[in-house]
This record gives structure tokens, sequence and C-alpha cells, in this order.
């Protein structure tokens, strides 16, 4: 595995969750996603673990957060529809704090959009899908090296914050063939979820615990407890009462927020000194390289600030990379979904979006132009 | 009786969560009580049993038992338990649902469950009726019948549990009703006893919104009417199709144990994939640990 050879994103994405220790995967096909699904039906029943094709996206989900309470991790993959099916469970997920990967490669929408066609939509749907307050994380690669990493980076975060982590991947880089090198196995930091070492009776499945994050039994260790989409008590069991509801719904939050140094992931490049600042992810984030590359050798003081954590959003990293800017650009495959949060950072006065939804990728040229243009 | 109570007692949550969120004299209790006779006559360790549910009034149920238990979304209870049973082959899955949550919502799942025979035992408490929402109309809401949602009568006609479950593959399906505990105790256990997917339907009742809608009486008023309603399926299988209209047919529709089970199947793909034993592996350092 360690000698070069060519992969595309997808194929890549589903070797990271292999090479993570993902065992399970729940789904149903959708372009372009599928390839995932069909690399994990061809090499899951190799490495002892579980591939099936549910019925439908909601079951996909559903299956997969039935086998993370059996104590093996899970993902599934999808597509736009598959993915808004699949909001309710993600809440669930987040509810119940089970660990679950999704991955959604992401294709032009609305509806049945054009599932071939490149987009990068579902960004706020991946932060405010499912109904109510809850954090989330979702990181998004630029790279088939990328793909690797970051799905093993998104299972062990999954699995570290007992949280749903989503993983946006835009049909270019899912579909995109390059050269990768991926590291030999015993190179590859691959965390546990914690368990319990407390007697059974002893255990509180959504007790208060070392940064926020209880330990996770696996159903059939010994350990019986309930798991419920209701607002629980420390123990697990329903509560209405507002002195068990608010403990739980800020330690959650603060699991997530309290972690963020250690969750976000970003590259900076020729950011000092910059007057002006590119915010990009995934596919676009090529293109936004591209032209700095281009505006650079023209003496141009421009620098690329490349995302890979989405959320929780990285205002920190923003506000201070951009704080001497006089223009960024956030170039888009949407209509401006992380510019909006970029704007509430730096002010929407030097923001200037570069969009596209026409599911074509934003070419360098149309980021340099919003570079040159008063 | 004394006994019994006596031994239902060890696998409740008795100091958690209790008195029960049902109405006095609902039926659920007893379908409650039937499985865990079910369980305790097999001698399962509860360490190894998972009760699993949707959303209602039925899928109340897994809070009170002392086992590994799962309530989820709305419909979905199969699906979850179909994920856990191919990541734990070893557990015993029982899987909790009302006629709405099973057959509406769930319809999907249910009859995709039944079709992949996975091992998994259902339960579908059946009381014609959305409870938990206040009586609106259920998939097995018999027709002419009113609910707050059909205040001029059902034109739906209902589902037929045990023929949907047996043409989409499951390889036991049994009914009974609430009033029949011990024969519904023993089709559980039957269930649990089948290697691949059961249905055991549980004729219940809703007397505080179904019962109250149709002007059925209360509890014991129901309860009565389904045990007169009610008929053996061998004394079913003499009378015309006329005579049985309106009957609640009780008895065992089908069984068969040769087909093979889901999770076995997928063994047999591990093994020749070459990761059975690491399946295996997986499986021991899960279990019990304390
Ligand atoms: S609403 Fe009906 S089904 Fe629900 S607990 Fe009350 S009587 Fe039982």
């Amino acid at each position: 595995m360690t000698t070069p050879k060519m992969m595309q994103g997808n194929e890549a994405c589903a070797a990271g969750a292999i090479a993570a220790g993902c065992r399970f995967f729940g789904g149903y096909p959708i372009t372009p996603s599928t390839d995932i699904a069909e690399y994990m039906a061809r090499e899951l029943p190799k490495h002892g673990g579980v591939f099936i094709q549910m019925e439908d996206e909601i079951a996909g989900l559903a299956a997969v957060i039935g086998a993370s309470v059996g104590g093996v991790k899970a993902m599934t993959a999808t597509s736009g529809p598959g993915f808004s099916l699949m909001q309710e469970n993600i809440g669930y997920a987040a509810m119940a704090e089970i660990p679950c990967v999704i991955v959604d490669v992401m294709r032009l929408g609305p509806s049945t959009g054009r599932p071939t066609s490149p987009s990068q939509g579902d960004v706020m749907q991946a932060r405010w899908g499912t109904h109510g307050d809850h954090p989330i994380i979702a990181v998004a690669p630029s790279s088939v090296d990328e793909c690797f990493g970051l799905t093993v980076r998104a299972f062990n975060l999954s699995e570290r914050y007992r949280t749903p982590v989503i993983l946006l991947i835009d049909e270019v880089v899912g579909h995109l063939r390059e050269k990768v090198t991926l590291p030999p196995p015993d190179q590859i930091r691959v965390l546990e979820r914690l368990r319990p070492t407390e007697p059974p009776e002893w255990y509180k499945p959504y007790g208060s615990a070392p940064g926020d994050v209880p330990a996770l039994a696996p159903f059939g260790s010994g350990y019986r407890y309930h798991i419920t989409g209701l607002h629980h008590d420390e123990a697990g069991f329903p509560t209405e009462r507002v002195d068990e509801v608010r403990p739980w719904t800020r330690r959650v939050f603060r699991k997530i927020k309290g972690n963020v140094q250690h969750i976000v992931r970003y590259e900076a490049e020729g950011v000092e000194g910059a007057r002006t600042i590119v915010v990009a992810y995934g596919a676009v984030a090529r293109s936004a390289r591209e032209a700095i590359k281009i505006a650079r050798a023209k003496r141009r003081k421009v620098g690329l600030l490349r995302l890979q954590t989405l959320w929780p959003f990285p205002t920190r990293v923003v506000s201070e990379v951009c704080r001497n800017a006089q223009r960024v650009i956030v170039p888009e495959m949407n209509l401006g979904q992380m510019a909006i949060e970029v704007e509430r950072i730096v002010g929407d006065r030097i923001v200037r979006r570069v969009n596209r939804i026409d599911g074509e990728l934003i070419t360098p040229q149309e980021i340099l132009e919003a570079m040159e243009t008063k | 009786m004394g006994n019994e109570k006596h031994s239902a007692y060890d696998y409740l949550r008795h100091s958690k969560k209790f008195p029960s969120v049902w109405c006095s004299g609902c039926g659920i209790g007893v379908v409650m009580g039937a499985i865990i006779r079910a369980v305790d006559s097999m001698a399962l360790d509860p360490n190894d049993v998972v009760v699993i549910s949707g959303i209602g009034c039925t899928s109340r149920m897994p809070v009170y038992l002392d086992f590994n238990t799962m309530h989820t979304t709305h419909g979905r209870a199969l699906a979850f338990a179909t994920g856990l049973k191919l990541a734990r082959p070893d557990l015993q899955i029982i899987a909790v649902m009302g006629d709405g949550d099973a057959l509406a919502i769930g319809g999907n799942h249910f009859i995709h469950a039944a079709r992949r025979n996975i091992g998994i035992t259902s339960i579908v408490v059946n009381n014609s009726i959305y409870g938990m929402t206040g009586g609106q109309v259920s998939p097995t809401t018999p027709m002419n019948m009113r609910a707050s949602t059909a205040p001029y009568g059902n034109i739906d006609p209902p589902f037929r549990i045990a023929e949907l479950s047996i043409a989409a593959g499951a390889a036991f399906v049994a009914r009974s009703t609430v009033y029949h505990s011990q024969e519904l105790e023993k089709y559980v256990r039957m269930g649990m006893e089948t290697p691949g997917f059961s249905v055991i339907e549980a004729v219940s009742y809703c007397h505080t919104t179904f019962g109250r809608l149709n002007k059925l009486g209360g509890a014991v008023e129901m309860m009565r009417q389904i045990k007169d309603a009610s008929i053996t399926k061998q004394a079913a299988d003499k009378l015309s199709a006329e005579e049985r209209a309106g009957r609640i047919v009780r008895g065992i529709f089908h069984h068969d144990s040769s087909r093979k089970e889901y999770t076995e199947l997928y063994r047999a793909i591990q093994e020749n994939a070459g990761g059975a034993e690491l399946a295996d592996g997986r499986i021991q350092k899960m279990e019990m640990t304390f």
C-alpha cells in the first residue's frame, strides 16, 4: 500500500474507512457516491466486516447507527437526495451520541438536479439539515489523498466525540483520479471509542465525564442501559425535567465547542502580509491555489486559506488570517453558503463571492477576475 | 399469578421508570408481560437480549425492561435492528412496534426485514389506531370505523398483517390477543426460537381513543370484545368467509425454520472472502468485559 498508485476520490474514501477500522456499511445506491458502496461490498467481508444495501437511505443510516451501538465502527455514503432523507437519523445520532460517519458526495441540486454534476450545495444542510439545535462536525477533502486521510480522521473524531461526522466530498474530488501514496497501516493513527471501566450498576452513558464525552458501552457487553431520541437524563432514561435537559444540551455543545482547536484543520498558503485572501474548500480550493500561483507570479499579495473542517466553522482561524486583508474572496459551487459564515466574521463589505450553480467547476480565471476587478 | 409476578419483577427497571406512561387498563402491558415470561422461560442472559422500538405507545415499552434497550425513530426500529443484528449476530433481538409504526411509516422496512429473513423477533401490537397522538386512523383501522382523522368513517382498507408478512418472507407468523396472554407468550417464544424473521401480531385495544371515538366502552368492555371476537385458526378454517368476517383469527399462520437466516448467509460470504475469523474475534472482544 505504500507504493504510489492511481486512485479515485471515492475509492480512497472507502479505503480510508477500512483503514480507520470501519467494519459496517449500510447504504442505498445513489450517483455520484455509489463507488464507495461497491468498494465496501467487495472489501468489507474480507476484513470480517459487513456490507448491506438497505431499502432506502433512511434505513441505511438507521442500520449504521444500530451497528455502531453494537460496538462496530460504521459508515454510510450518499448524495444530496439521500442526505436529505438521512437528516432525521442524523439528529438521532446527535441526540443519542452514537458515533457514525456519513459521506455525502455532493451533486447539483435541489431535488434530482443534475446527478453527475458537482456542487457544494450541501454545506448548510450538513449544519442545519435536521431539526433542533445540536453540534456537528463536517470535513471537506480537496484531493484523493485527503479523501483517505480525512475519512480516517472523520472516524477518529466521531469515536472521540461520540458524534455523527459528515464528510462533504464534491463530485469533482469524488471522481477525480490522481496518484496517491497511502501510508502504511502502522503509521495511521486510529482512535477507538472509550469503553466504560466502572461496574455496570454505576455506568452513566450520558453522565458528566472528562472532556464531556462519557464512555459508550456496546450492547451485549454486560452494561444494560437505555438509548432514546427523547431528551434523557444521565442514565439515558427519558426526562422532561428542565434541570436534566439543560445539562445535556450544554454538555453536547461543550464537547464540540470546547474542542474546536483540536477539531479544526486548515491549510494557509502565503497569507502573511496578503491583502487578498481566498477562502475555499473542496475542489474549488484547487482552482484557488492555481489562481494564487498565477497572481503571485505577478507579485500580487494574495494568500489562500483552505478549510478542511467546515463545521464547527473555524471562526478563529478565519478571523486571524483575514485580519489585515482588504479583500476576502469566497469561491463556492453554491450561492454562498460558506460565504455567509465568512461575512459574519470579517464583515460583508470586504467579501467578494464567486459562485457557480450550473454544474461546472469554478476556474482559476474566475477567481483571478475577482482579485483584479475593483 | 403470584409466582409469575415475581419472576417478571426481575426483568423490570422497577426503581427507575414506573409508573408507566400507559393509560391504566391499556393492553400493551400484557404484551410486555408475555415478552418477559417468554425470555424467562428460555433462560436467556439479559445481557444478550435487545429490545428495540420505534415511536408510539407500544414503542415506549423498552424503557421499562432491564435489557439492552433502544427507542429509535418513528417506523425505523427494524432498520436499526438490522444493522445491530448484522454487527452482532450473537444478540437476541426483539423489535416492538405499534401498527402505525410498523406498517405505515415503517412499512417498507417491515417488508424488507421479512424478505431478508433476518433473525429479529418483531412484535406488532395492533390496536387499530394511533394512540399516542390521540386517535388518528392507522393502516389497520377497520373500514367504517371512526378516528380523529376519519371523522366520517374510515374508507382505507386495513392491512392484513399475517398475509403481508408471509408474502414478504417471514419465517414465523402468528397472531394472538392481549386476552390470551399465555398463548401470546408461547408465540413470542416460538418466534424467538425460529432462526429467521418472525412476526407476532398481538391484537390489543386503545380504549381512550378508538374506544371512545367508536363508543365501544372502556378497557374491560374492549377486552371482552376481543375475547368474544376471537376464534382459533382451526375453528376459522371451518367457517365461510362471511362467517369469518370481523373475527380475530388466532394461531400460527406460517412456520418455516428451514430457510437460512440472513446473518448466517452473510457469514458464508465472510467465510468465502476469508474474513470470518476476524468477524468472530471482533464479536468475542465485544462481549462481556467487566
Ligand atoms: S393511548 Fe391507547 S394505546 Fe396508548 S397507552 Fe393509552 S390506551 Fe394504550
